[in-house]
């Protein structure tokens, strides 16, 4: 069990190297660079672009670029292009900003696609069950910001809840109660619609994950023993069930970072895929490939996380 | 032999169904599946006659500027300042104009192949490079490269795609190279190959064992042709379901991106930034956002519909039922 750790580790470290590095050089050998972000600028002489692209390292090999990245960012020292304040804190106040976004994301999905799903696939071929499999379908088959849009004057009309942005601004001297209520209105909004494309997919995921348990022996053994409905299928079925779902978890982080980038742009949410947005815009290089290591790290150990926790949940994996 | 006899005796030797027949009774069964196929068709029709029309009729030219007649919501008939010669057929804008005065529906009908073609495009780069990685990793895997193996060389490498937010790298990328459609396309093919290379690598280390293909190479049949005549065929539905899906994707992706302003660039109309223009003027002209949104909603959900019911009419488990 160790020695697996470890090696596992040891393996995904070297993918994030490559990550970096596969990275670095997308962005690098693209052509355009901060230099050139304003040409028609008369203004700009050789000699200064010059000067810009010796401070930023531009003018060296692609090979020196990298080490001075990996090398300022573990130290600490890497600054942005753009305003030249570390990158670091920038990036950590902008992930705090979009946490509250990811967790609500994240326990909408799962907390809804689990009932939806098993219910589909205990009652299948019903009226409920064909009604959720198309309306997951058209979930995943609408363009978020049509939707979002849609949501957002809902919302505002039904409701009359201001919904962009964190928080709804010059209320600071209203009560603790309202002020946490403002902010749960404007949470809801955005992260139920990073969650649509995820239950959608969930919940069809667990719908034939328990079709397929229910199909089982060990279920019919448990029917066939006299217990009752509930306990065979919340005992016996729907834990055997849950195991995949354990892996579904480390894969899911990408999309919701990758996704990010639209919501947080329409809701004008001050997050981490705003941020990413900015920097892409301005060509801020380094901050653009730190959320890249950011969310490759994070993926990989949510993925190194599940491979664990799915040894711990399932007596039949052995980890060598 | 009368045609009840012919009929009963397909009834009781079922397995006597030729394989495309049998696949066309299953898939016929599933109405949600049919009725996207029917949508399918009917794009596809769309989007031909849209690229002919808008290419040659002048009545259907979608960049055709009429400043007088901005903003006319649909069915609105045309004003007397426009000339003859820019006047919409029937000289009445059946889903109005936009901002510019431009008619919507001659936009959406050079969207429609615009937004297909990049879809088609890019799917056909994802599943070519997935197919040849997948293939590689899965027929020649166990042949070792100094310290590793194919397989584990392909293989890392996809799990390295995985891990990148797929969004924000394609973003990245469009964002750095100069606009144009082509980048698109190919930006969202090469971001895209990585689950169908999983399985045609996992279909290829199963087919590989199998007898016919044992058989094939006891002939001494050359490589390429077991690889491309035998093993791939039978790889081939899952590939299929996986393409019909990703069009979808790829589709809702070209959208996005027109949202963020890195979709395909004027002059080109795409559904995609039909509807992001559209979203200026949601509440003067609400037409300019929710024709193009549930046109794409509509063919998306078609796109998905026919690639699950494919899924299961493909499916060797299902089909006797």
């Amino acid at each position: 069990m160790g020695t697996y750790l470890l090696r596992n580790l040891l393996q995904r470290l070297v993918l994030l190297f490559i990550v970096s590095v596969i990275a670095h050089a997308v962005v690098h050998l693209a052509p355009g660079e901060p230099s050139e972000v304003d040409p028609s600028n008369p203004r700009m002489k050789p000699e200064d672009v010059a000067k810009i692209r010796a401070a930023f390292h531009l003018d060296k090999p692609l090979y020196a670029q990298y080490g001075y990245w990996m090398r300022d960012l573990f130290t600490g020292e890497l600054k942005s292009f753009k305003d030249s304040q570390p990158v670091l804190p920038k990036i950590g106040r902008r992930f705090l900003n979009s946490l509250p976004l990811f967790i609500g994301a994240t326990l909408i999905v799962w907390t809804l696609s689990f009932p939806v799903g098993i219910r589909a696939a205990l009652h299948r071929g019903s009226g409920y069950d064909r009604s959720t499999t198309f309306v997951a379908y058209a979930l995943i088959s609408i363009p978020g910001f049509f939707l979002s849009y849609l949501a957002i004057l809902g919302v505002v009309g039904f409701f009359g809840v201001p919904v962009i942005g964190m928080r709804t601004f010059g209320i600071q001297d209203a009560t603790p109660v309202y002020q946490i209520m403002d902010r749960f209105w404007h949470l809801a909004i955005p992260s139920l619609m990073s969650a649509l494309g995820g239950i959608a997919v969930l919940s069809r995921y667990v719908r034939s994950q328990m079709l397929e348990v229910m199909g089982q022996d060990y279920v019919r053994t448990a029917r066939a023993k006299g217990l009752d409905e509930d306990t065979v299928i919340y005992r016996h079925a729907l834990r055997n069930a849950l195991l995949p779902f354990i892996t579904m978890f480390g894969f899911m982080l990408p999309a919701l970072i990758g996704g990010s980038v639209i919501f947080e742009q329409i809701f004008a949410w001050p997050g981490l895929g705003r941020l990413g947005y900015e920097a892409i815009l301005s060509r801020d290089f380094p901050v653009i490939l730190t959320i890249n290591f950011i969310a490759a790290a994070l993926t990989l150990a949510g993925t190194f996380l599940s491979d664990v926790l799915y040894a711990v949940a399932d007596p039949r994996i052995r980890l060598e | 032999m009368s045609a009840q006899a012919v009929a009963s005796v397909h009834a009781q030797r079922p397995l006597a169904e030729s394989p495309g027949r049998q696949f066309w009774r299953v898939f016929k069964r599933d109405r949600l599946a049919m009725a996207g196929l029917v949508v399918l068709a009917l794009l596809l029709g769309i989007a031909l006659a849209g690229k002919a029309l808008t290419a040659w009729v002048p009545a259907f030219d979608p960049a055709t500027v009429r400043l007088v007649d901005k903003l006319r919501p649909p069915l609105s008939p045309v004003s007397n300042l426009v000339a003859p010669a820019e006047r919409p057929l029937g000289s009445i804008y059946v889903l109005g104009t936009d901002d510019l005065g431009r008619d919507v529906a001659a936009r959406m009908l050079q969207g429609a192949s615009v937004s297909l073609l990049i879809g088609f495009v890019a799917v056909g780069i994802a599943m070519t490079i997935g197919v040849l990685l997948g293939g590689l990793a899965g027929y020649y895997g166990g042949v070792r490269l100094g310290v590793v193996t194919v397989d584990t060389l392909i293989m890392r490498f996809t799990d390295v795609m995985l891990c990148f937010p797929t969004f924000f790298l394609i973003l990245t990328v469009v964002a750095l190279l100069p606009p144009s459609i082509y980048n698109i396309m190919i930006v969202i093919g090469v971001t895209s190959w990585m689950g169908a290379a999983r399985f045609v690598r996992a279909e290829f280390l199963s087919l590989r064992s199998q007898d016919f293909v044992v058989a094939a190479q006891a002939l001494g049949l050359p490589e390429w042709r077991i690889i491309f005549r035998h093993m791939l065929p039978n790889a081939m539905s899952p590939l299929l379901v996986s393409a019909t899906i990703s069009v979808a994707d790829a589709i809702l992706t070209e959208s996005a991106l027109s949202f963020l302003g890195f979709g395909v660039q004027p002059p080109f109309a795409t559904w995609g930034n039909v509807l992001a223009d559209g979203k200026d003027y949601i509440f003067d002209a609400p037409w300019l956002f929710f024709i193009p949104g549930f046109a794409i909603l509509a063919v998306v959900l078609a796109f998905n519909l026919a690639g699950e019911g494919l899924r299961e009419a493909l499916n060797p488990k299902l089909r006797s039922r």
